[in-house]
């Protein structure tokens, strides 16, 4: 049976949710963790790794017969290497204040197994244009994630969004939230969230079936 | 019997190989150096910007500066070059001297803290304080960028010299929060003892280093003819 086209809007769209690379492929937690201390790092580390993946699957699209199977991981750690410097140069020259904020972490977007992972089982595979998509629905998707477990942990351990105030003075923020150990706990309930939608959608799914199955019958 | 993995079926040249790694190389280098180039100049600027940000925020009166640095005697000369922790002297409207602004460096909790802070020649008092560079625990150790009670240390922190003027009279020292009973004492911050016990470190060092310098020297200095700005 022949494999049903996968339409463009659906290659973008799949990295949104239904193969979001945080909260279902479980890539690229380091920074997803590291970096999501506040909804404004986060979006800047979602801004730049999906930068990072959109010019990383294009050039390896692009170069995909061109490089050889044996030389494929270095070719394409070299490529995604070559952006991360471009971007923490770029970064640099907008402000110097965002490149404080995030630190070591631009380098580290280039071990980023996200970008090499989509570089490898999806860009070296398909043409530019699919490349392209596949890279702006999976950075949409992360910086999304990002943005959510960056803005829970600043609600809750600075209680600001965006650096606002959002509670009176008498709040008591859970300091816990932005420290490390906060990134895990965010993570987890939104891992709750999402698997609980999924479910819900799952049964529903099955329960149509079953409906059609007997109405069939 | 022996059928060939497919695998093997294909094998890639050497020049193949040579020509996308090298090929992939040269195109890498030549993005990365084109970036550099064409972002240098803004970067830089955006350099200055943010320490001539720094040094007006920790010195309001000053409008223009003179980098300094010691020589091998310990005398204060103008700097031939940027330094990396950099110290300045910074003039007012009127080419009076106004105060020095010195950066300084230790080992804080989870990696080295840069601050950058102004030294008033009248008051001989640290009376400015700024963070540069941290890489603290967010919500712990950045509270010493932060916290009132511990910045309003730097508005009159004593660091007068002895009287053989070569080093500070009492040493800067981080004490625990509401034991500060000394102008020359850092009144720290629970929670972020290691780091507020670093500031106190990078300023008592930063001073000893400076100050027995720039207290000789530093009237001999001129201003700058023209302004920065």
């Amino acid at each position: 049976m022949a494999l049903k086209p996968i339409s463009p809007t659906d290659e973008f769209i799949k990295g949104l949710w239904r193969d979001n690379p945080v909260f279902i492929q479980m890539l690229g937690l380091c920074p997803a963790l590291a970096v999501s201390n506040t909804a404004i790092n986060a979006l800047a580390m979602g801004a730049a790794t999906t930068f990072v993946l959109l010019m990383a699957g294009l050039s390896v699209s692009l170069l995909r017969n061109f490089i050889p199977r044996e030389a494929r991981i270095v070719s394409y750690i070299c490529i995604i290497a070559t952006f991360v410097t471009c971007v923490d140069y770029a970064i640099m020259a907008i402000s110097i204040e965002l490149h404080r904020a995030l630190g070591a972490f631009i380098a580290l977007i280039v071990v980023n197994c996200l970008i090499l992972g989509r570089s490898e089982a999806f860009a070296s595979k398909h043409n530019p244009g699919r490349a392209l998509l596949d890279a702006l629905g999976m950075g949409v998707g992360f910086t999304g994630a990002l943005f959510f477990i960056g803005a829970m942990r600043e609600v809750l351990g600075s209680g600001t969004l965006f650096g606002l105030g959002l509670f009176p003075d008498g709040f008591q923020t859970w300091t816990v939230m932005v420290l490390p150990s906060g990134g895990f706990f965010a993570m987890a309930i939104w891992l709750l969230v999402v698997n609980w939608i999924r479910q819900r959608e799952a049964d529903a799914e099955k329960q149509a079936e079953s409906r059609a199955g007997e109405a069939a019958s | 019997m022996n059928a060939p993995d497919p695998l093997q079926q294909k094998k890639t040249s050497a020049w193949e190989m040579y020509r996308s790694i090298v090929g992939i190389g040269a195109f890498c280098a030549l993005l990365i150096v084109s970036v550099y180039q064409g972002t240098a100049a803004r970067i830089a600027d955006n350099k200055a910007r943010f320490l001539n940000n720094a040094i007006a925020g920790v010195l309001p009166a000053v409008r223009s500066t003179v980098e300094v640095s010691l020589d091998a005697n310990g005398a204060l000369v103008a700097a031939a070059e940027p330094a990396n922790l950099p110290a300045f002297l910074g003039y007012g409207e009127d080419g009076e001297l106004v105060g020095a602004v010195i950066t300084a460096q230790a080992m804080g909790y989870a990696d080295n803290v840069t601050v950058l802070y102004s030294y008033s020649f009248d008051l001989k008092a640290i009376v400015g304080f700024m963070v540069l560079e941290t890489k603290e625990t967010p919500g712990l150790g950045d509270k010493v960028e932060t916290e009132p009670h511990f910045l309003a240390n730097f508005e009159a922190l004593d660091a007068r010299l002895n009287e053989d003027g070569t080093a500070l009279a009492n040493a800067i020292v981080t004490v625990k929060q509401g034991e500060k009973t000394e102008p020359w004492q850092v009144d720290g911050i629970t929670g972020a003892t290691i780091t507020s016990e670093a500031i106190g470190v990078i300023l008592n060092q930063g001073s000893g280093y400076w100050l027995p310098a720039l207290e000789r020297d530093a009237r001999e200095f001129q201003p700058p003819q023209s302004s920065e700005e």
